[in-house]
């Protein structure tokens, strides 16, 4: 009746997990007795849950990842606190749990951190850059945002009910096939990335047509913002290379379903043939990442240098090189697995071509700064101690492109230093940028400076403690992975690294709080006109935050930094009020809600073998598609009087503040 | 100005002024157009893990021992023929004719199903003969390859239905319109996806 | 709505074709299907002949798949050279190139991986 499900999925015998899940589970149910108790809940269904606009879409992403980030990074410190006490010990983790542990860190961090960070800033960006209402597929970007959360639920729920992989965040066959994997892990880990893999490319498709097909007037390629290039380079990734994710694990699927053999070493099947597809996604996947926080710093470092970005037109090139190239250097993620030189060599010597690009894009930012006014704000902070922390995790990495260097730092602590220097130097800190650069256009009101400048410095320094002795331990050949160890050379930098992510745990502490004074703040801190920091592309000339509809009439573009050119004409021939028309927009809908409450059934039925609730909820999976598509009124029209109304206040507010500046 | 200038000279960068959004059939057509790319990724992996996987018949029989080309023909000709039908449903569509449309749309569905009833019955009788999937690895990747092709024939059949049943309940609306250009390219897709199939797996497999 | 007559302008939505009659429109659907099964006759005659030169058959099949993978291209799916497709063209050709990367790539690594690697079989019984 319920397949392989028993009371004895529950870890009553685990103390760590069992606490952990119990008070989340405590947490969870009292944030929503609230929620219905305070009469919240049809605010929030109307609001957020129903939503299809970008801008709240881009809101909840944003917030998953940031939740997930907590979880992720629990996992970190149980894993730092394991390596430092397991010398000639069994630490406190055994290995069974361990390797849980380093697995789901890697999956959440990558999957419901990284992703959703980068998609919920492109989503609530990239449409107020184009000067244009909303993305393409609206519905079908809240379907997208609710098939990954449901893959985050799936993730969260094998720490309570059965177990993760033990095979790390990439399933290596034969390890993860059936007989050695024989548990529910692998498959949690299987449906949740299915799911959300769906929901990653149907976020891909959405902004790359609105990219390519929906710009305001005026919006040539040319005159793009350089965040919507590198969403578009980014999102054209995604669409190229998950579906090969899909595919693969599909296989593996089959393996331990159906008893295929495609990963077996029984009947024929090719282990190493998984790792060749699983890099073929997997290194475009940290581009997927890393462009979008490219983009951020570009517009970070225009705005508050004050000056155009340098070089727009060699950063465009940059940018689609670095899209193309991406898919030619998979290989150097198994030198070891014994290609042979030549194949070696060349996929080497492209690994090292794709750092190229990426060198320009460094000198257009210091460019860009030189002989500009700078305001060290914290996202420019962000932005500097990127530059400098990248390009230190940029040259470990051509190290390790070199394969002779590779065979013998391959899996060693030095890789996992390399990759966690490029992915928190590079995507971290460009997602942390963002979020404290659009926060006021997505909230109304600004961060904190003083709490944003002191998790930066936390972060900053308790990134290089954390992580410099672990380029050093893997020198002195410690391999990752490990659940204790005998090497007694090795224990003072792994103490070390634990002080540094305790220094990241202080950093995250002042982001909470950071995130709570501002809010209690947040009168204080009120963003009165929409442009708090002076901006140069369009988001800056909605009000914060922005009208459903984003602009009262869709602006006409006639160059690069489209806003500071209207601000330039304004302030030479005043604002002259549009033509004020009704807008129409479109209709809420519950379908990415509830095709994600199916969706969750049909994983964790899956995951248990009970067939019927799979069937049931494919069934309800597809009866909400026909339900959708059966709708005759998909928009609604909002009346010339009320774009009139919401758009003068803004205009007012606007006015106030430039007539104010004038009389200084 | 120079701005302008390297966008003629670049192609796709070609438009030296913009007019605003594109309508929202071209928006829909190549959102569409995208997802097919990407599913013909995913095959590509299929295929790449099929021509890996060709001479791993652990003892077990090869395509020369199992395919029937003439099978095949027929449903190459079955799908082809879809194609066809599917076409005359889009110009049907094209000039709202009610009675041509639901016609053409039933004659792909008739074809499709005889299709997946032969590629079933196919299926069923390779299990039959001990050469089911988790015989070897050639036989796995046999199966995923033809039968991914099969279950997305499988939801583009369903999805036909689908169409037909809202053109004849809502007319040729718009949106309505939009999705039966999206469904007419999944549907010449799977046809071009066959061509690869037929060729690479069935006629290149039994010369081995 | 009339966004069906919008077509007249800069872009064709992919799988759309110029305003034409609908004779001439069903003509192109005739000439591809009559295309197609040509392709498709000779691809299954030429594998079971003994007529042609034996080396030359999975050359000459693929390239006649090839062929009529662009006969549905043109014929059904409207994918031109014209000024209109150019979108839908780029994007064909990004799909392309991937698949290339995925499926020759795929191939060349795996081979040589797999002549430095010892038979499974044999592996395996050096583990027991």
């Amino acid at each position: 009746m319920f397949g392989k499900l028993t009371w004895a999925a529950i870890p009553f015998d685990q103390p760590i997990p069992l606490a952990a899940g119990a008070v989340v589970l405590v947490v969870i149910l009292a944030v929503l007795v609230w929620v219905v108790v305070a009469g919240h809940l049809p605010y929030i269904w109307r609001e957020w849950i129903t939503s299809v606009d970008h801008k709240r879409i881009g809101v909840m992403y944003t917030l998953l990842a940031c939740v997930m980030l907590l979880r992720g990074f629990s996992d970190a410190i149980m894993m730092r606190a394991q390596q430092a006490v397991a010398f000639q010990s069994n630490g406190f983790l055994p290995p069974e749990h361990y390797n849980q542990i380093f697995s789901a860190h890697g999956t959440i961090m990558i999957f419901f951190v990284a992703m959703p960070f980068v998609i919920g800033l492109m989503n609530l960006v990239v449409p107020l850059q184009l000067g244009v209402r909303d993305v393409a597929f609206p519905t079908l970007n809240s379907v997208g945002f609710w098939l990954t959360a449901t893959g985050a639920l799936l993730v969260n729920v094998s720490l309570v009910v059965g177990e993760f992989a033990r095979t790390g965040w990439l399933p290596y066959p034969p390890l993860s096939e059936l007989n050695y994997s024989p548990g529910v892990g692998v498959d949690y880990y299987l449906w949740s990335l299915e799911i959300s893999g769906v929901g990653t490319l149907v976020a891909g498709i959405n902004l790359v047509t609105t990219v390519l097909k929906i710009r305001t007037k005026g919006m040539t390629y040319m005159r793009m913002p350089m965040f919507c290039w590198t969403t578009l380079a980014s999102n054209l990734l995604i669409i190229a290379a998950f579906p090969i994710l899909t595919a693969t694990l599909a296989m593996l699927i089959l393996d331990r379903y159906l008893g295929f053999h495609f990963f077996t070493n029984e009947a024929g099947g090719n282990v190493m043939m998984f790792m060749n597809l699983i890099w073929a996604w997997g290194h475009p996947e940290v581009y997927i990442l890393v462009l979008p926080a490219f983009g951020i710093f570009s517009e970070v470092v225009s705005t508050f240098s004050g000056k155009p970005l340098f070089g727009y037109r060699s950063m465009v090139l940059a940018t689609m090189a670095i899209c193309v190239i991406s898919f030619m250097v998979w290989l150097h993620h198994f030198f070891t697995m014994g290609a042979g030189p030549n194949v070696n060599a060349i996929f080497g010597i492209a690994s090292m071509i794709i750092a190229v690009p990426t060198g320009v894009k460094i000198y257009n930012w210091l460019f860009t700064m030189f002989a500009g006014r700078i305001r060290f704000t914290t996202p420019m902070m962000w932005s500097i101690g990127f530059m400098v922390t990248f390009i230190l995790g940029g040259l470990t990495g051509v190290l390790v492109a070199v394969p002779p260097a590779d065979f013998l730092l391959h899996n060693s602590l030095f890789l996992v230093a390399h990759f966690h220097n490029v992915i928190i130097g590079g995507v971290l800190f460009g997602a942390f940028a963002g979020y404290t650069y659009w926060f006021p256009k997505a909230f109304g009101f600004r961060l904190h400076e003083g709490w944003g400048e002191a998790a930066f410095w936390l972060w900053l320094i308790g990134f290089y403690v954390a992580f410099m002795p672990l380029y050093t331990v893997g020198f002195l050949g410690m391999t990752r992975r490990m659940q204790h160890y005998d090497v007694a050379a090795w224990k003072p930098w792994l103490d070390i690294a634990s002080i540094g992510a305790g220094l990241i745990l202080a950093g995250i502490i002042c982001q909470i709080v950071q995130l709570v004074v501002s809010i209690r703040n947040r009168a204080a801190l009120r963003d009165l006109t929409g442009d708090p920091w002076d901006g140069r592309s369009l988001e800056w000339a909605t009000a914060s935050p922005p009208p459903v509809f984003n602009f009262a009439f869709m602006p006409d573009v006639t160059g690069e930094d489209a806003y500071w050119a209207m601000k330039r004409r304004v302030r030479q021939e005043g604002a002259k009020e549009p033509d004020y028309k009704p807008i129409e927009m479109p209709r809420n809908s519950p379908t990415g809600f509830v095709c994600a409450f199916f969706a969750t059934s049909v994983g964790f039925a899956l995951i248990w073998h009970i067939w019927w609730i799979a069937i049931l909820g494919l069934i309800g999976a597809y009866a909400t598609f026909v339900v959708f598509a059966w709708r005759d009124h998909d928009e609604y029209e909002i009346p010339a009087d009320e774009v009139a109304r919401l758009d003068r206040a803004n205009l007012a507010a606007r006015r106030e503040l430039l007539t104010a500046a004038g009389s200084l | 100005m120079t701005a302008t200038t390297i966008a003629h000279e670049i192609p796709g960068l070609a438009e030296a002024t913009h007019e605003g959004p594109a309508p929202k059939r071209i928006v829909t057509g190549y959102g569409f157009w995208i997802f097919l790319l990407s599913d013909m990724v995913m095959f590509s992996c299929f295929f790449a893990a099929y021509a890996v996987l060709l001479g791993q018949t652990a003892g077990g029989p090869s395509g020369a021992d199992l395919f029937n080309l003439r099978n095949v023909a027929i449903e190459t000709i079955c799908l082809l023929l879809s194609s066809f039908a599917c076409g005359m449903a889009s110009i049907a569509a094209e000039v709202r004719n009610h009675f041509w449309f639901q016609v053409s749309m039933a004659v792909t569905c008739v074809l499709g199903l005889a299709f997946l009833t032969i590629e079933f019955r196919e299926f069923a009788d390779l299990v039959a003969r001990g050469a089911g999937p988790s015989r070897s690895a050639f036989l796995s990747a046999f199966f995923t390859l033809v039968g991914c092709h099969g279950l997305h024939v499988s939801g583009g059949t369903l999805w036909l239905l689908t169409m037909m049943a809202q053109v004849f309940a809502k007319g040729f609306r718009a949106d309505i319109l939009r999705r039966l250009l999206c469904f007419a390219l999944f549907w010449h897709a799977l046809d071009i996806i066959w061509v690869a199939v037929f060729s690479v797996v069935y006629l290149l497999g039994s010369a081995v | 709505m009339s966004d069906m007559h919008d077509i007249h302008q800069a872009d064709l939505a992919p799988g759309d074709e110029e305003q034409v009659s609908v004779k001439l429109r069903v003509l192109g659907y005739l000439i591809g299907l009559g295309l197609a099964l040509l392709l498709t006759a000779t691809s299954f005659f030429i594998a079971g002949t003994d007529l042609v030169w034996q080396p030359s058959i999975p050359v000459a099949i693929i390239v006649l798949a090839i062929a009529q993978m662009g006969v549905h291209l043109v014929f059904f799916l409207h994918i031109t050279t014209g000024a209109d497709n150019t979108n839908n063209v780029m994007a064909l050709a990004f799909g392309l190139l991937i698949v290339f990367l995925v499926i020759g790539g795929s191939l060349w690594i795996m081979a040589n991986l797999n002549h430095n690697m010892m038979p499974m079989d044999q592996l395996m019984q050096i583990q027991r």
